[in-house]
């Protein structure tokens, strides 16, 4: 088995994480629902990958198989180089300690009957990374300061807090502990348009300011992926499909999903708007349940031949950081 | 074309505990026939009351409080909200979709009642013949094997297969406007550009005339011929939607187009915020109500009532004073 490299923080290799579906009196498991099928890709420091997809596509799974708050079916996961599926539940905190998550909805996923302070302060109790009280307060003050919020606010409750300021509340939590890598799980499509900008520059300044920290950004928005990562994985029904850098994935979209998922997005400009190709996908997304043979996509391609439904295409090579898991291409 | 619906000065107001809510305070707009606007606007400017005022479906505590609605040229606000005028226009010749297409569709009934019912109701038809126009309605709007849908409950169907049956709901008494508000906020990608598309090629069909209400700029650059621009239950700007993205005029509009990212931005573009929130719509001051956040705020906006529009050339009209 080779180790994976230095610079990489994230090395999931081969991924699967089967869902059984039981039926009947005595509980018979009678299939799985493949919510991720192996998925493969590498996060360097300090790099933002993007994870875009549509709903029941996997990306939230794979966000919570590297949290270890699922035990993947197969696959490995690397973090920091060590193998965290394969290690002892107390030490499966100490992950949780680096790997931080930020959720998608800032009403659900903060207490309301917890005050602002104790929700960004909790995981420096939880992880016990803090000394003394005044150490606590400090550390807590300065969090707030960080994401733009007010330290003499931290005695109030979320509901006095705007959708804005609330998320901002959920990074200052995730970054209590400093850690090397944030899941972001749709962390802005919950906001209006004026203050999501606020969210996303402030991700963006966070990482320009603390060096070495990487996030898995997990949205459906296309345009804000491609806005704030490095790369992109673009996955469909439980595989990555296509992974690129985000200049050549609006430029040279190769995998047919692809260019519809891009094509599908509409741009803020009618004169572009005018003239770009569209492609409009027939039906909807099979059910990871059941899926197509093949290539789970074709039966909606556009570019589909008999071979697509024979077998399951690999990610290809196909230039440089640029792999597609189509035959056509 | 000529105008189809024309609305002056509508006031909608809410009166809550803590005061009353300005939550459409004298919007002015036109309609024309077969024509596609959008009003555009973050979530609490007032798009989505307006339209239900339009409709007249506003339930206490909010009240219409004043204004005129001008559609085939009578007032609709001297109609009783459920007087048998305003039934007979509300979902036969001014049709709504809503966002949720799971709230919306009511849960104990099969798809072919809910749909047969509107027929049967509006158009007199015979139980027969609206079973024969709901099947033709389903296949319209891409739904396999109609007839034996007919029978199912709302829950059998996707997301995006209820929004379609709510189109064709929309769309079976021939309306001649169809209000679609966020109709595809809630459903996926290639899902929304389906229906997106499909709803413009039934409107081109049925002759209708169509307001999408959202907040995604990119679908009214997409398919809106002329848009309206709201913030806090105002219009700051109304143009067409060629002149709106070339020469945006208002502050906001302005920050807007700076904030959101685009699928075919350059490397390295900055977002640009607009700083502060959206205000509070009680007792809200009477002057402009993005002064706080304004980039290009002068004395006078502190001073003087909010500005009406204005028009700059063309069909283009804006509420601001850093265009005098």
């Amino acid at each position: 088995m080779n180790r994976p490299l230095d610079d990489h923080i994230l090395d999931i290799r081969d991924l699967k994480m089967y869902f059984p579906v039981y039926r009947g009196l005595l509980r018979k498991k009678v299939a799985d629902v493949k919510a991720v099928d192996g998925v493969t890709f590498k996060l360097m420091k300090g790099e933002t990958l993007g994870l875009v997809g549509e709903s029941g596509c996997g990306k939230t799974t794979v966000g919570r198989c590297i949290l270890r708050l699922y035990q993947p079916t197969d696959g490995q996961i690397f973090f920091e180089g060590e193998d965290i599926l394969h290690i002892a539940e107390q030490t499966v905190r100490e992950i949780r300690r680096k790997i931080a998550l930020i959720f998608q909805d800032p009403y659900s996923s903060l207490d309301p009957r917890q005050s602002a302070g104790s929700i960004v302060g909790e995981p420096l109790k939880i992880h016990q990374v803090v000394n003394s009280q005044s150490e606590y307060t400090d550390r807590v003050e300065e969090l707030f300061r960080l994401v733009g919020l007010d330290p003499s606010m931290k005695d109030r409750f979320p509901h006095e807090f705007s959708g804005g300021q609330r998320q901002r509340i959920g990074v200052a939590r995730a970054l209590a502990c400093e850690p090397s890598l944030i899941i972001c799980d749709e962390p802005v499509s919950a906001l209006d348009v004026s203050i999501q900008a606020q969210v996303i520059n402030l991700l963006g300044e966070l990482q320009e300011g603390l060096k070495g920290l990487s996030y898995l950004f997990i949205a459906h928005d296309l345009s804000v992926v491609r806005h704030i990562s490095d790369r992109v994985a673009v996955m469909y029904l439980g595989r990555v499909v296509e992974i690129t850098d985000s200049q050549t994935l609006y430029k040279n979209p190769l995998h047919p999903y692809t260019r519809a998922l891009l094509s599908a997005v509409p741009i803020a400009d009618p004169f572009i708007e005018e003239t770009r190709e569209r492609i409009i996908l027939k039906g909807e997304v099979p059910s990871p349940l059941n899926p197509p043979p093949g290539c789970s996509f074709h039966p909606r391609c556009f570019q589909a031949i008999g071979e697509c439904s024979k077998a399951i295409p690999p990610l290809r090579h196909i230039g440089e950081g640029h792999e597609v898991a189509c035959i056509r291409v | 074309m000529s105008t189809l619906l024309e609305v002056k000065n509508l006031a909608t107001q809410f009166n809550t505990e803590g005061g009353v809510v300005k939550a459409v305070d004298g919007i002015s707009y036109h309609l024309d026939e077969q024509e596609i606007i959008g009003l555009v606007g973050e979530s609490g400017c007032g798009k989505s009351v307006s339209q239900l005022s339009v409709m007249q479906l506003i339930s206490s505590p909010g009240r219409i409080v004043g204004g005129e609605i001008i559609f085939e040229g009578q007032n609709l606000l001297q109609f009783e909200a459920n007087g048998p005028e305003m039934r007979s226009i509300r979902g036969a010749k001014i049709a709504m979709i809503f966002q949720e297409p799971m709230t919306s569709l009511n849960p104990v009934l099969t798809i072919g009642r809910q749909l047969t019912e509107t027929l049967e109701l509006h158009l007199g038809m015979s139980q027969e013949a609206s079973r024969e126009r709901a099947i033709e309605l389903l296949r319209l709007v891409g739904i396999p094997s109609a007839e034996e849908r007919l029978e199912d409950y709302p829950h059998h169907f996707s997301g995006g297969m209820r929004q379609r049956v709510m189109i064709a709901m929309g769309l079976s008494c021939n309306p001649k406007i169809l209000i679609a508000d966020e109709p595809t906020t809630a459903l996926d990608v290639t899902t929304q550009a389906q229906l997106l598309e499909m709803m413009k090629d039934m409107v081109e069909q049925f002759r209708a005339s169509l307001v999408i209400v959202t907040h995604n700029l990119g679908v009214v650059a997409r398919y809106a011929q002329r848009i309206y621009i709201m913030y806090a239950g105002r219009i700051v700007e109304a143009g067409t939607t060629k002149d709106i993205f070339a020469k945006p005029l208002h502050p906001y509009t302005i920050g807007l187009l700076k904030c959101i990212p685009r699928l075919d931005e350059e490397e390295g573009r900055k977002l640009v915020p607009i700083d502060g929130l959206p205000p509070n719509l009680i007792n809200m001051p009477s002057t402009c109500a993005f002064v706080p956040r304004c980039a290009y705020k002068s004395e006078r906006c502190l001073q003087e009532p909010w500005p009406p529009l204005r028009h700059m050339g063309n069909q283009h009209y804006v509420g601001c004073f850093s265009n005098d």
